[in-house]
C-alpha cells in the first residue's frame, strides 16, 4: 500500500481566520502538502495567508465552499479532490459547493498540474485537512456545551454531544476561528465512508450543459483584441521576408506585429484575425534539409540496429541467452507522430503593463509559464499574475506554454490586452507532438522457456523515463536488457497522454501473443507464470504488484468470459501497469461483412480506492476508446517539415460508430487510490491488434492499422468500430 | 460594414459585420454567446453547432448573410435554466469529460431526437457520428441520447 505521508505539522501548513462577512476561512497549501517530499517554500513562522492556495469556507448559515486551485482538464479532479476533504469534514456533499480557485493571484505560485497523480499524492493530505476542520468545530462545540471534546459526534455539518443537543457547523465557526489548530486528528476508517466512493456528478456540469462562460476562449475582457498567428509551415524554417499590404487593408485590422519568425495578426475580432492571416504574404527559409517521415523510419530502424545506445536496465546476461537459445522471436513495433488535438484550440490572454502581466487561459503548468513569461519579459515573478480556466481537453500539450508566451510578447509589443487564438490548422501543424518511436523486441527461448528478453527503443528527441524500464516483464525473465536512443529533430515533441507507454504497451503486449503461440502455451497462463516469479522481489526499481496485476488478469478472463466466446468473437488479451495503476483489457472482435468490427473491450482495474465511481467510470471509458482510436486512425506524417493534415477532414478521430462498449470493472479493495486519468489507454491498442490476429490472420504491428490493412489488402477496406 | 439582423433564441438582435462572418463568431465575439464552440472552423467537428428552422447546422460554416428570415437556436436557448430533456440527461448520465464538444453534442442530439424520439441504437450512432468528442465519452452519449429520448416519450 502505498499512502502519502504530509511532512510537516498541520500547525504550520493549516490556518485559519474569520471573515468580515461571517464564517472561517480554512487555508492550506495544497500544493505542498500533496508532495510528501517537498521542501517548506517559507518559515513556517513567517507563514502568512499568501502562501496557501487552497481553502475551505464554512460560512455561518452552515454552507461549505472548497476553493480548488487545481487545473481541471477533463481528468475529474476538481470534483473529486474536494469530495476528500468533504469526506473527513463531515459534511453533506449536495451542500458543498466547489470554486476554480480565484483569489489572490499572489497565490497562484504554487500550484500543480499533477499527470494521474493529483489524487494519489492528495489522498493523505486532503482528508486531513478535512479532518482538522471538523476538529476545530467540535472543540468549539465542546468548549461552549462545557463537555469533552471527545464524547460529540458529528453528522453532516452537524454536532451532537451526549444529551442529544446539537449545534450546526455555522454556528461555531466564529468560535472554531480563533482556536489552536489540533495536531492528532483521526482519519475515518474506509468502511465508514460516507461521500468517498459514491457517484458524484461533475461539479461544473450546469454550466457545461448550458453553455456558459467557463473555457479560456470564452474569455473576455474590456479593450482585448485578437491575434492570429502566421508560423513557419515547415519545421526548420525561418522567417526571410513578408508583404503585409493587403493583410493591413482587411476588415477590422488593428496591428500586424512581427515577432519571434512569427507574424501576428491583430483585430478587434477572432474571424478578422483569422481572414487577415491569410492575406499575408511570407517567404521562408531553411539553412538545412527539412525532415520527412521517410528519413526519420530509416534513421530509426538504423538506430534499432546499431551500438549507440543508452542501457537503461540490463539483468544478467542477454546475449548469453541469445547465443545459447533454441529459437528467437524478434518483431519491430512502429508508431508515428501524433499530434494531441484538444477540442479547445490552443488560446491564452495576456495583458502586459508596466505595472504587471496578467494572464488567463487554459493551462497545465501554471507556475512554469507565469515564471518563463517573466524571465522571457525581464520582469520580477511577483509581476506575473496568472488565472486558470478549464481546459477543453490536455492529453499533455497545455504542459506547454508556448501559446502564452506568444500572448504575453504580444501584448507586450503592442501594449494592449491580447487573446491569442489558434485556429484548428495552426493547433494541429504547430503542436508538440507524440514522438514517432520503434520497438525491437526479441526473446529467447530455450526448452519451452523465456531465457531472454531485449527491448531497444528508437524515438525523436527523447527516450522512455523514469522507471519505465521496469515495468513488467522486468524482473520475470533473468536476462532482461532495455536499451534506447534518439534522433534528435526540429520537430517539436512532448509528452502525450500516457507519454511511452501508449506506445511501448502495444509493442509488448502484442509481442506476449507471439511468445505464446511459440510456447504453445495459453497467451494469460503464460502472464501468470511470469508475474509468479516476480512475487517477493526485493528490487525497489520494480514498483508494479504482481498479484495486484494477477488480481485484473484473473478478473478480466472471468469478466470478458476469456476462452468461454462464440467461434465468431475473437479476442485480444492486454495487461499492463502503469501510472501506479494496473489494468487489464480484452478485446471483442467481430466479421461484419468481412470486415473485422471492435464490438466491445472488457477493462478491469486496479487503482485502490474509487473515490468517484461515476468519473472514473468515464475516465477508464474515455482511455480506451482514445487508445483504440489512435492506434486504428492516428496517422501523422511529415514531408520536407510539413505535416500530413491541418484539420479534421484529413486527420481521423475515432468517432460514435467505431467506439466499442467499454464495460468497466474496479478490483476492490481499501488500498490508497492511485492514478486513472492515463492508465487504461496504453492496454487498448494490443488487446485490439490481438483480437484482430484471432479474426483475420493479420498481425498488426504498426499504427495506424488502417494504413496497414489497406497496404495488407491493397484495398480501402477498413477497420470499423 | 453591412447591418444584419438575426432571429435568435426567439428574439431580435442586430449586428454590424462583415457579410462573409460564420454565425459561430458573430454569437461568440458580437453577442457574447459562447456556449457555441469552435473546433475546426470547417464543419468537421461538431463543437459549434446550433438549429436553425429546427435543424442542427455547424455555425463555423455558416455566413451570416445567409440567415436572414431564419429562425436559430443555440445552447444559450435550448432552456431558460437547463431543464431540456437532452441537457437533463447529460446531467443524469453524467457525459461531460473536459465538457468542451458538449454544447455541439447536446445540440445535435435534440434536433436528432425532435424529428425521431424513439430512435435505434443504430439510428442513435449515425446521428451523433458528425460530433467528434476527443475525451472519447461515446459510451455515455449515446446512454444520454437513449435516456433523453425516454424523457421526451
Amino acid at each position: 500500500m502505498s499512502t502519502s505521508k504530509i511532512a510537516f505539522s498541520r500547525r504550520g501548513f493549516i490556518r485559519t481566520s474569520t471573515l468580515a462577512s461571517g464564517g472561517i476561512l480554512i487555508g492550506f497549501n495544497l500544493f505542498n502538502s500533496c508532495k510528501p517530499n517537498a521542501k517548506p517554500p517559507v518559515d513556517l513562522a513567517q507563514l502568512d495567508y499568501k502562501d496557501f492556495n487552497a481553502f475551505i469556507k464554512i460560512a455561518e448559515n452552515g454552507a461549505v465552499t472548497i476553493f480548488s486551485p487545481n487545473p481541471e482538464i477533463g481528468q475529474g479532479v476538481k470534483t473529486a479532490m474536494p469530495m476528500l476533504i468533504a469526506e473527513e469534514l463531515d459534511v453533506a456533499w449536495n451542500n458543498v459547493y466547489v470554486v476554480q480557485g480565484d483569489l489572490d493571484t499572489v497565490n497562484y505560485q504554487r500550484q500543480v498540474a499533477g499527470g494521474s497523480q493529483s489524487i494519489r499524492f492528495g489522498w493523505e493530505p486532503l482528508r486531513q485537512t478535512g479532518a482538522t476542520a471538523r476538529q476545530m468545530l467540535v472543540n468549539a462545540a465542546a468548549a461552549r456545551w462545557g463537555v469533552d471534546a471527545s464524547e460529540c459526534t458529528t453528522h453532516e455539518g452537524v454536532i451532537t454531544n451526549a444529551k442529544g443537543e446539537t449545534l450546526g457547523y455555522g454556528e461555531v465557526v466564529a468560535d472554531a476561528a480563533v482556536l489552536e489548530v489540533p495536531e492528532n486528528v483521526s482519519l475515518k476508517d474506509s468502511k465508514d465512508f460516507k461521500i468517498i466512493g459514491t457517484d458524484a456528478t461533475n461539479v461544473d456540469m450546469d454550466k457545461i450543459i448550458t453553455g456558459k462562460p467557463l473555457f479560456g476562449l470564452d474569455y473576455k475582457t474590456e479593450g482585448m483584441v485578437y491575434a492570429s498567428v502566421l508560423r513557419p509551415p515547415a519545421f526548420g524554417q525561418t522567417l526571410e521576408s513578408y508583404d503585409d499590404t493587403a493583410a493591413r487593408a482587411s476588415e477590422n485590422v488593428i496591428d500586424i506585429i512581427k515577432f519571434d519568425n512569427k507574424i501576428a495578426v491583430l483585430a478587434k475580432d477572432t474571424w478578422s484575425a483569422m481572414k487577415a492571416k491569410k492575406a499575408l504574404v511570407a517567404q521562408w527559409k531553411a539553412d538545412e534539409e527539412l525532415e520527412s517521415t521517410e528519413d526519420h523510419d530509416k534513421i530509426l530502424l538504423a538506430l534499432l540496429e546499431g551500438n549507440d545506445v543508452d542501457v537503461l536496465r540490463a539483468d544478467g546476461d542477454v546475449k548469453k541467452a541469445f547465443a545459447q537459445a533454441d529459437k528467437i522471436l524478434e518483431r519491430t513495433y512502429e508508431a508515428p507522430f501524433l499530434p494531441h488535438n484538444c477540442m479547445e484550440p490552443m488560446n491564452f490572454f495576456a495583458h502586459v503593463t508596466p505595472e504587471k502581466i496578467f494572464l488567463v487561459g487554459p493551462i497545465q503548468t501554471p507556475q512554469g509559464t507565469a515564471a518563463g513569461i517573466a524571465a522571457s519579459l525581464g520582469r520580477k515573478p511577483e509581476e506575473v499574475h496568472l488565472k486558470m480556466t478549464r481546459m477543453g481537453g490536455g492529453f499533455g500539450r497545455r504542459l506547454y506554454g508556448d501559446f502564452a508566451v506568444e500572448a504575453a510578447t504580444i501584448s507586450n509589443i503592442s501594449k494592449k490586452p491580447v487573446k491569442v487564438v489558434f485556429s484548428r490548422e495552426d493547433d494541429m501543424t504547430d503542436g508538440i507532438y507524440r514522438p514517432a518511436s520503434k520497438y525491437k523486441i526479441r526473446a529467447s527461448i530455450k526448452d519451452g522457456q523465456i531465457t531472454g528478453y531485449h527491448l531497444t527503443e528508437a524515438a525523436i528527441n527523447g527516450n522512455m523515463y523514469g522507471l519505465i524500464p521496469n515495468f513488467f516483464p522486468a524482473g520475470a525473465i533473468e536476462n532482461y536488457q532495455v536499451d534506447a536512443a534518439n534522433y534528435q529533430s526540429k520537430i517539436t515533441t512532448g509528452a502525450w497522454r500516457a507519454p511511452y507507454t501508449n506506445f511501448l504497451a502495444f509493442a509488448e503486449q502484442s509481442f506476449f501473443d507471439e511468445l505464446a503461440d511459440e510456447l504453445q502455451i495459453d497467451r494469460v497462463q503464460m502472464r501468470l507464470d511470469l508475474l509468479q516469479k516476480v512475487k517477493g522481489t526485493t528490487d525497489d526499481r520494480i514498483q508494479y504488484s504482481p498479484e495486484r496485476l494477477e488480481g485484473v488478469i484473473k478478473m478480466a478472463v472471468e469478466k470478458s468470459g476469456w476462452g468461454n466466446k462464440p467461434d465468431h468473437i475473437y479476442q485480444g488479451f492486454s495487461a499492463y501497469y502503469c501510472h501506479n495503476s494496473h489494468v487489464a483489457e480484452v478485446a471483442d472482435v467481430v466479421m461484419e461483412n468481412g470486415e473485422p468490427v471492435v464490438k466491445k473491450v472488457t477493462c478491469v482495474i486496479d487503482c485502490g480506492i474509487v473515490v468517484n465511481p461515476l468519473g472514473a467510470r468515464n475516465q477508464a471509458e474515455g482511455g480506451v476508446v482514445d487508445g483504440i482510436g489512435h492506434a486504428m486512425y492516428g496517422d501523422f506524417t511529415f514531408k520536407n517539415g510539413v505535416p500530413s493534415s491541418k484539420n479534421f477532414d484529413t486527420y481521423r478521430l475515432i468517432r460514435m460508430k467505431e467506439a466499442p462498449l467499454v464495460e468497466t470493472h474496479f478490483i476492490q479493495n481499501n488500498l490508497a487510490p492511485t492514478g486513472l486519468g492515463e492508465p487504461t489507454l496504453p492496454p487498448a491498442g494490443a488487446a485490439v491488434a490481438n483480437a484482430l490476429k484471432a479474426a483475420t490472420g493479420n498481425r498488426f504491428l504498426k499504427q495506424p492499422f488502417t494504413k496497414q490493412y489497406e497496404l495488407m489488402n491493397n484495398t480501402k477496406k477498413e477497420i470499423l468500430g | 460594414m453591412p447591418t444584419y439582423s438575426l432571429n435568435l433564441n426567439g428574439k431580435t438582435q442586430t449586428v454590424d459585420v462583415s457579410e462573409d462572418t460564420p454565425l459561430l463568431w458573430v454569437l461568440r465575439d458580437q453577442l457574447d454567446l459562447v456556449g457555441t464552440k469552435f473546433g475546426c472552423g470547417i464543419g468537421q467537428c461538431g463543437a459549434c453547432t446550433v438549429h436553425i428552422d429546427g435543424n442542427a447546422a455547424r455555425s463555423c460554416s455558416m455566413p451570416i448573410s445567409q440567415l436572414a428570415g431564419k429562425a436559430i437556436t443555440t445552447i444559450e436557448g435550448l432552456s431558460h435554466d437547463g431543464s431540456h430533456p437532452v441537457q437533463q440527461a447529460w446531467k443524469e448520465v453524467d457525459v461531460p469529460q473536459c465538457g468542451y464538444c458538449q454544447a455541439g453534442q447536446i445540440m445535435t442530439a435534440s434536433a436528432f431526437l425532435a424529428k425521431n424520439a424513439s430512435p435505434s441504437s443504430e439510428e442513435i450512432k449515425n446521428a451523433m457520428h458528425g460530433n467528434i468528442c476527443r475525451c472519447s465519452a461515446y459510451n455515455r452519449i449515446h446512454k444520454a441520447v437513449e435516456v433523453a429520448a425516454d424523457k421526451l416519450v
